[in-house]
């Protein structure tokens, strides 16, 4: 075309056209991922005893990412006695150095968030934009706020003299592999404590890149170690000689460690697994009650888990926000986990993969109507499209059990008394939603809510200051703010 | 008499992170290029100064039918936007180029004066050869709770229209919530607006992503209950190629591609049509130009 473009032609340009968003992955060229790694023990990362190493994989390609040493209970025992050998000096620096070094951490993750974040969506499936605005940020974030407890621990814990737990070990998940370990490693070296950390199966990478993050901080060996493994090196790290456990996993595997811990005084802090209630008033803004739903179930897949999977609705508005939570549904970007526009993400891993199926089918033969979201999904990887259940009954299985994946169940209620009955209706009690313009309601419904934490007019936010935890079978013990020193301290 | 107000609800906290959310919307490559085309196609290029002259809106006029002679693909304007005494000028400085004049009445900005006068003032700016008429609401009935008379204002000016299209601005800024904003949104619609615009841009501020959304969210829910069709103006502070990029993220993720369209989403601007013919131009030679690459006008 000249430029001198006639009228007629100038108006042929106007005409409506579609628009879509191009492609915009985020760069891995600068991650350098090495084939293997070892295991993280007394500062630096050596061979297991048995030589057994296993691939992890990108759950969105299935290609093999690096190889991983497994730990036996060989290297377990290794770990733990390094942590025994370091801690007295550790907690006998003054508390002011044992904080810098926890600040230190926090700078160095600050510094590699790019490379970490990429690695964390690598490995575990979620969207880079969760991975690099939340993950990494809120891991940076808790070890900030407890490298300033660290001189400050008599005022966190006002009831007396404190002294560490001494050697700590911390189980985490593979929904928020390093978040999770910034939860646990944090308050526990902030007290003065040693630990052995072991990352999730499926997710061990960005806990490897900590150890490097740990080495350059020049945390005295034998103060942090990690060791990736299965459930074996889990229950191994639970048996050994260790003052505190930490686990953040499935209720099945909680009860186990409590039950492999009984007639000890092993300290022992559960955080599991949950089926919260987000509930919806008829006198709530409901545009964004919708948002708040959507970013309670698709948030990281719906691997969260506080993750707000009982949608209980009053029955006034049940339709209307049905229809809008569908039609919202509509602009999830769902794929490539690495692309910047990607809001939900691959499913972590192929056993994930089949719980949710599995539970799905059960919710379809059970007589609730579902909605699968229509979305083009890749051929290879672990993918779920978002999913919505409707004509739920509180007691099928998807009403009761923790999907753990993209999965809505909705249910409705009559009066607010009927929405505290039927929220409390659970043997988990970790999280709730409360949407309503009226503050007095709010602040009635929340305290009547058996559930450790409760959200006003949001879900899944998250802030170091704030404890985490659950009742009921959703664990104890709390995490963040204040109250997570508690479970890393005792009675001087 | 008027009647006890039912406000909507609208939750800020969620209404601005939502639009954070939105912000992060990546758009590179082929959708950059399209997206800027795409919102130079919606602008209504806008002089409204006291010290507007003939020459100066001829040259705007000239600008907006063919913002870029260096890039020939770059679509016109949909507008020019005047006062009242340079309708005329606009109109016959566009004639047959496809290009829209629109003009500012009803006591622009303020309101502030007799129904009469601004019934007066649209008639005489459509005789004269606007397509296209952007009235303010009366925020002095408004903010006192005479929604009846903001309604009815609206009607009226609507009638003297005729043919013309009628932009309702509503000017977020002096309303004081989302729940007002979203409320007056309604009012204009109900009253008959082809389009809701959010500010006159003589306010201390215009539109905001916050604010865009809502009253998108007023539109597809008025579309949804009546079928009439209503477009979307954003005014004022849509000053950079992003900020007008995620115009077209919020209109696309809340009312869907139909309204990505110069017959349902325009945006009242003038220095952001420079800054997108830069960025236009950076992604085709790869570097950054300079701000007199352009003319001003």
């Amino acid at each position: 075309m000249s430029a001198t473009a006639s009228p007629d032609e100038r108006q042929e340009q106007r005409s409506p056209l579609r628009w879509d968003y191009a492609p915009a992955p985020e760069s891995a060229d600068h991650v350098r991922l090495r084939d293997s790694y070892g295991l993280f023990i007394g500062g630096e990362f050596v061979e297991p005893a048995d030589g057994t190493y296993a691939p992890t994989i990108n759950p969105a390609t299935e290609e093999p990412l690096a190889e991983v040493a497994q730990a036996g209970p060989v290297d377990v025992e290794r770990a733990v006695a390094a942590a025994r050998a370091a801690q007295p000096r550790w907690a006998a620096l003054p508390p002011l150095e044992r904080g810098k070094y926890v600040f230190r951490i926090a700078r160095l993750i600050q510094e590699r968030a790019r490379e970490l974040a990429v690695v964390e969506t690598m490995d575990g499936g979620k969207p880079i934009k969760e991975s690099r605005d939340v993950d990494i940020p809120l891991a940076a974030a808790h070890f900030f706020y407890y490298a300033g407890w660290a001189d400050k621990l008599r005022y966190g814990v006002p009831d007396g003299p404190v002294e560490p737990m001494g050697v700590v070990g911390q189980i985490v998940p593979w929904n928020f592999p390093l978040l999770m370990a910034a939860w646990k490693l944090a308050p526990a070296l902030a007290c003065g404590n040693t630990a052995v950390l072991k990352p999730a199966e499926t997710t061990p990478l960005t806990a490897l890149l900590l150890a490097e993050i740990l080495q350059e901080a020049e945390l005295p060996e034998g103060v942090v170690s990690i060791l990736p493994g299965d459930g074996a090196t889990g229950a191994a790290l639970v048996r050994a000689d260790v003052d505190k456990v930490a686990f953040t996993g499935s209720t099945a595997v909680g009860r186990e460690i409590q039950a492999a811990l009984a007639g000890t005084d092993t300290g022992l802090t559960l955080e599991l697994g949950g089926k919260s209630a987000n509930i919806v008033f008829e006198d709530a803004a409901l545009d964004q009650a919708v948002e708040g739903i959507v970013q309670g179930i698709f948030f990281n897949q719906g691997h969260v888990c506080c993750a707000g999977s009982r949608l209980l609705v009053q029955e006034s508005v049940h339709d209307e926000v049905v229809s809008r939570l569908w039609r919202r549904m509509q602009s999830l970007r769902v794929g490539d986990p690495l692309d910047k526009n990607t809001d939900v993400g691959a499913i972590n891993s192929a056993a994930q993969l089949a719980r949710i199926t599995e539970l799905v089918d059960a919710g379809t033969e059970e007589g609730a109507e579902i909605r699968r979201l229509a979305c083009d999904l890749p051929d290879r990887g672990y993918w779920f499209a978002p999913t919505v259940f409707t004509e739920v009954a509180p007691a099928h299985r998807i009403a009761v059990e923790e999907i753990f994946g993209p999965v809505l169940s909705v249910m409705t209620f009559r009066t607010q008394a009927e929405a505290i009955e039927k929220a409390n209706n659970s043997r988990y009690g970790l999280a709730a939603g409360i949407w309503t313009d009226k503050g007095s309601k709010a602040f009635e419904v929340a305290s009547a809510l058996q559930a450790g934490v409760v959200w006003q007019n949001t879900y899944n936010h998250f802030d170091p200051t704030a404890a985490f935890g659950g009742f009921k079978e959703s664990g104890f013990g709390r995490e963040g703010g204040p109250s997570g020193l508690r479970p890393y301290l005792r009675q001087a | 008499m008027t009647r006890t107000r039912a406000l909507p609800h609208v939750d800020r906290v969620g209404v601005e992170e939502r639009v954070a959310r939105l912000a992060k919307r990546s758009i590179k490559t082929d959708a950059k290029r399209q997206g800027i085309r795409m919102a130079i196609s919606m602008l209504d290029l806008t002089t409204l100064e006291g010290n507007d002259t003939p020459g100066k809106v001829r040259q705007l006029a000239a600008k907006a039918v063919c913002p870029s002679p260096e890039y020939p693909e770059v679509p016109s304007c949909a507008a020019v936007c005047v006062y009242p005494a340079m309708v005329g000028v606009a109109a016959e400085a566009v004639a047959g180029t496809g290009v829209k004049v629109a003009s500012v009445t009803s006591g622009f900005p303020a309101g502030q004066t007799p129904l009469e006068a601004k019934l007066e003032e649209t008639r005489r700016a459509v005789a004269d050869g606007a397509d296209e008429i952007d009235m303010v609401i009366s925020r002095e009935a408004f903010l006192a709770g005479d929604d009846a008379r903001v309604v009815d204002e609206i009607e009226q000016i609507k009638d003297a229209c005729g043919d013309a299209h009628l932009k309702v601005i509503v000017e977020t800024a002096e309303l004081g919530s989302y729940d007002h904003i979203r409320h007056a949104s309604m009012l204009a619609m109900t009253a008959g607006a082809d389009f809701i615009k959010t500010s006159t841009g003589k306010a201390r501020q215009g539109a905001t992503p916050g604010v865009i959304l809502v009253m998108l969210e007023a539109i597809r829910d008025y579309v949804d209950r009546t079928g009439r069709v209503v477009g979307m103006k954003p005014a004022g502070g849509v000053s950079t190629s992003k900020a007008a990029l995620n115009v077209l993220v919020l209109v696309k993720e809340t009312l869907g591609d139909e309204w990505l369209t110069p017959d349902r989403l325009r945006i009242g601007a003038s220095s952001v049509l420079n800054d997108l013919l830069l960025q236009y131009a950076k992604t085709a030679t790869g570097r950054y130009g300079r701000s007199e690459d352009f003319s001003k006008e």
